[in-house]
């Protein structure tokens, strides 16, 4: 990270724990919103434009405070924006899913049941968090997932249900992402040294199983199981895609160096 | 279209034809609100569904250019912003196109004569956003010559209309404010961004003036829709407001416009402005502007790469509809 | 918020004889907040219930303008004709002794 002279270079390794967790979860929202964000006048119906539109700005609203956060714990100065914009992939803590394509309709809105059920659990668990601003959060963005989670229930039942062609589609959808599934309930360093404000990342995969298969069999569909799994998210070490994702979100930001907008 | 489907339907004209007309003259005259289903002309219901689609399908490719910075806002803030703007506008689209649907069109057939070139769109949306600054621009001059449009049509004599119409003013406030901002935070910024501000508003001006459509002595549809009250004021009379209230505006952001005839005229107590291409106007209208094709074949797509979806989800409706069905026969 | 209503309408994806391509026509009512009746707000397109419900809290409430939707198939509704609004509503014209303001009451009394 070299951001302009206004802010000093970020060093995640020197982060407090609670920062780097809080780092985690906001790149998670702020990847996810991003992709989210492509979709916008491309949505298979006027209606469903608006609805990812609602779900990418949630998530973009929990970023900005997760991303704040951290940098408020760092105590150098770094802004939300100065870690969105001025770190390089590999400084980002996100979850290889939420850098995935959004391919059809199908593949997002597998996606979207894999992942909004998790951070439904997550945050559901981080209302107790022993750190009040994480609990604050978790209690505003619990709102917000559940309402994710039904949306993304809705839609994969009728595509799982709905024709032919949308059940292929949708099945295939869930193949495309389910391995990036284990990556959301491995337990990683930065949340097994906080256990009192940390959630622990196994102990939601139970929740999500049961509610995620009970979606699966209502929508006709197969839980996949993936020859290969994701792995390195939380330590940096990322897909292609989060490349080409960063670069023309950072483009403009870090072609005015020190500017404001 | 407020009930009673495929019924009565008051497209058919009859004999009872001129005492309706005379009630429905009456209603205008009175300044009343034609609603769904009463009678109306046919030429009337024609004027508005074309007015309200084209209207409806303007917001909905309005999505596009500014969309299409969505992915590169330069600050989560003008990221959210933005996001909940776009998001705006097609909610706009949606209302437009439901007050459309009350005049006995649907959507689909809208939506058809769109794709087809049967019906047009806002001939602004034709030119690109290709900097930051156009953000501004398109929030402050675009959507605000929006605005001044719609205030007046919040008065319009077909109800559903209207009443989309005090909706939709109520939210685009925002956008032309965040537009005001982002040009202002931008001519007061680096020299670049100063740049890349004035860059967009002379892009800009020209074609958001003729978002007022042609001048009153070359505009075809207009005296017929001010006696029917769709329209409230002429073209020429809401531009003449927008330069007036533009001018001040430009000087507080320390930006020029781009009009080298734009003076006060003291006579007339208002600015007097420069003229207008009325060519490249006819031209962009007609399909031979720089994004035309672009912006037609995104929508086009979208719409064939969603059929399957929305296919799907009709077969999960009536499968489910059948099993409610079973379940109540058993 | 995606319940299945209690009462469903009948269903306009089952074939209710139109000849629609698309999915089928709501209108949707929302209560701005408590104490208040839903009050028409528009329509909009979904294919069955659970997802006019979400729409419809995607479109007309994007600003907290509601605490509750109702999401009515528009083929359900029916409407009385602007061909007789003269038989139907034209009759209560005459009857002013149904509203307070007929009735003279002598000054000073009060409460009533």
């Amino acid at each position: 990270m070299s951001p302009p002279a206004v802010t000093s270079a970020l060093s995640i390794a020197a982060l407090p724990a609670t920062a780097k967790y809080a780092l985690a979860l906001g790149d998670d929202a702020l990847i996810l919103g991003q992709r989210l964000g492509e979709w916008i006048a491309d949505a298979p119906q006027l209606e469903e434009d608006l609805a990812l539109a609602n779900i990418s700005l949630d998530l973009i609203g929990q970023a900005r405070i997760l991303l704040s956060y951290a940098g408020e714990l760092e105590g150098a100065g770094h802004t939300e924006d100065d870690l969105a914009f001025w770190r390089d992939d590999n400084q980002f803590r996100n979850v290889h899913l939420v850098e995935q394509p959004n391919g059809d309709f199908a593949v997002t809105m597998a996606r979207q049941l894999v992942f909004a059920s998790y951070q439904y659990e997550l945050y559901r668990a981080l209302q107790d968090s022993g750190d009040e601003a994480l609990a604050a959060l978790a209690g505003k963005a619990f709102k917000e997932v559940s309402y994710h989670r039904e949306h993304a229930r809705t839609w994969v039942v009728r595509l799982g249900d709905g024709t032919e062609e949308s059940h292929r589609r949708m099945q295939a959808g869930l193949e495309a992402v389910w391995p990036g599934v284990p990556e959301l309930f491995e337990p990683d360093e930065v949340s097994l040294s906080l256990p009192s404000v940390a959630a622990d990342p196994a102990g939601l995969e139970p929740h999500w199983a049961r509610f995620v298969d009970g979606v699966l069999a209502e929508a006709t569909l197969t839980r996949p199981t993936p020859r290969w799994r994701s792995r390195g998210g939380r330590s940096g070490l990322h897909t292609e895609h989060l490349g080409h994702l960063l670069a023309p979100m950072q483009h403009l930001h870090r072609s005015h160096p020190g500017a404001s907008w | 279209m407020y009930g009673n489907h495929d019924t009565e339907t008051a497209l058919v004209p009859d004999e009872g034809d001129s005492e309706r007309q005379a009630e429905f003259d009456a209603l205008i005259a009175d300044d009343q609100r034609i609603e769904p289903r009463d009678w109306m002309p046919d030429a009337y219901r024609r004027t508005l569904i074309r007015q309200v689609a084209q209207h409806a399908h303007s917001e909905i490719i309005g999505m596009q250019p500014e969309g299409n910075w969505i992915t590169r806002a330069p600050s989560l803030r003008r990221k959210a912003i933005l996001i909940a703007k776009v998001q705006d506008e097609g909610g706009h689209g949606l209302y437009l196109y439901s007050a459309c649907e009350t005049l006995g069109v649907d959507r689909e057939d809208l939506l058809d004569r769109l794709h087809g070139g049967r019906q047009k769109y806002s001939s602004i949306f034709n030119y690109p956003a290709l900097t930051w600054a156009d953000v501004g621009a398109i929030g402050w001059l675009v959507d605000g010559a929006a605005i001044m449009n719609q205030v007046a049509l919040c008065r319009c004599s077909y109800g559903p209309y209207a009443r989309a119409m005090i909706r939709i003013c109520k939210e685009e406030s925002f956008h032309q404010r965040q537009g005001f901002e982002i040009l202002h935070t931008l001519a007061h910024g680096t020299p670049a961004q100063k740049e890349m501000a004035q860059d967009a508003v002379n892009r800009f001006w020209a074609p958001a003036l003729m978002m007022f459509g042609p001048p009153d002595d070359a505009s075809p549809h207009s005296a017929q829709s001010m006696a029917w009250g769709i329209k409230r004021f002429s073209n020429d009379e809401l531009r003449q407001r927008f330069v007036d209230m533009s001018v001040p505006q430009a000087e507080v952001l320390g930006l020029s416009l781009p009009d080298p005839d734009l003076r006060w005229n003291d006579e007339r107590g208002h600015y007097d402005s420069g003229e207008l291409d009325w060519d490249e106007f006819a031209r962009v209208i007609s399909g031979d502007g720089p994004c035309n094709a672009q912006r037609m074949s995104r929508r086009i797509r979208a719409h064939e790469d969603g059929a399957w979806v929305r296919e799907a989800a009709q077969a999960y409706a009536a499968k489910q509809a059948a099993r409610t069905l079973e379940v109540a026969a058993s | 918020m995606t319940q299945t209503p209690q009462n469903p309408a009948p269903n306009p994806a089952a074939g209710n004889g139109s000849d629609r391509r698309g999915w089928p026509l709501w209108e949707v009512f929302v209560r701005a907040r408590r104490g208040l009746a839903h009050q028409h707000v528009g329509s909009l397109h979904a294919p069955d219930a659970a997802l006019a419900l979400q729409n419809a809290r995607d479109i007309y409430t994007r600003r907290s303008e509601g605490v509750s939707i109702w999401v009515v198939p528009s083929s359900a509704i029916v409407a009385s004709s602007p061909q007789e609004k003269d038989s139907f509503f034209d009759p209560a014209l005459d009857k002013a002794y149904r509203h307070p303001t007929f009735y003279d009451i002598p000054e000073g009394v009060e409460h009533l």
